[in-house]
């Protein structure tokens, strides 16, 4: 599991790797705020492309990231989910929250 | 029916050890001859169920979960994850999706998904006692027929 934060002024972009559990996701939390609230980007773009498992801890990681982000006025666009994250993010009502994109 | 091979997992709630549950379980059921989703519906069942005794049953010790698998001949799956802590009061109410006794970074998710990934879930609880949730799954691979000996 890693984390890559990477930013231009408008766009932060988190891109995750591995597998993200219950475990894990506590300090991708810790990184990913940290990069969040330090940002002047109104867009957050979390990258699940190179993710290769996920239960629910990573259905809190976005709510909890959309939350931070929405407090400090920036949007959250979810990318490169497969079918699997995608059908589990929607299970979970994510879409009426954040922007999700397939591979 | 009896299963044609088992086997009985003994570990502590420690978060650390969610993946190497799921691993060992998924390992198990290969046996199945499983695709690659139905591995993944096994693995994240599994990892909700364990993260469960870990965040739920044992919310301030280290406790132990029992994890019981069973493969049986006509590709059926079945995994039973026990705990001994504190257990659940309503049952129905846990299960409901969304609810969550934890807030913050907990979705409320956790038997929604155990429940969209497999085909049977049944679970048994009993306040200050423990929980046990069965996870059933058929696999659509050969059966496990053949000789295992």
């Amino acid at each position: 599991m890693s984390i890559n934060i990477t930013s231009t002024p408008m766009r932060l972009t988190i891109a995750l790797s591995g597998e993200i559990d219950h475990h894990n996701a506590a300090a991708l939390r810790l990184e990913a705020d940290d990069a969040i609230q330090s940002s002047l980007a109104s867009n957050i773009r979390i990258d699940f492309g190179d993710v290769t498992f996920m239960d629910s801890s990573g259905i809190g990681f976005v709510l909890g990231r959309y939350r931070i982000a929405e407090s400090c006025g920036a949007n959250v666009e979810v990318i490169n989910l497969s079918g699997r994250l995608y059908t589990m993010m929607k299970l979970a009502g994510l879409e009426k929250l954040v922007t999700l994109k397939t591979k | 029916m009896k299963p044609v091979n088992t086997i009985k997992l003994e570990l502590e709630s420690r978060s650390v050890n969610e993946s190497f549950a799921r691993a060992t379980v998924a390992a198990f059921a290969a046996q199945l001859d499983p695709n690659v989703e139905e591995i993944s519906d096994i693995k994240t069942a599994v990892s909700e169920a364990v993260t469960n005794c870990i965040v739920h049953a044992y919310p301030d010790c280290v406790g132990k979960i029992y994890i019981y698998a069973a493969i049986y001949e006509n590709g059926k799956f079945k995994v039973k994850i026990k705990d001994k802590g504190k257990g659940i009061e309503d049952v129905e109410k846990a299960m409901e999706p969304l609810y969550t006794t934890l807030g913050g970074e907990r979705a409320g998710l956790g038997f929604a998904v155990m429940e969209s990934f497999c085909d049977k879930i049944k679970v048994k609880s009993k306040p200050g006692k423990g929980t046990t949730v069965t996870l059933e799954k058929i696999f659509s691979g050969r059966s496990a027929t053949d000789d295992r000996s």
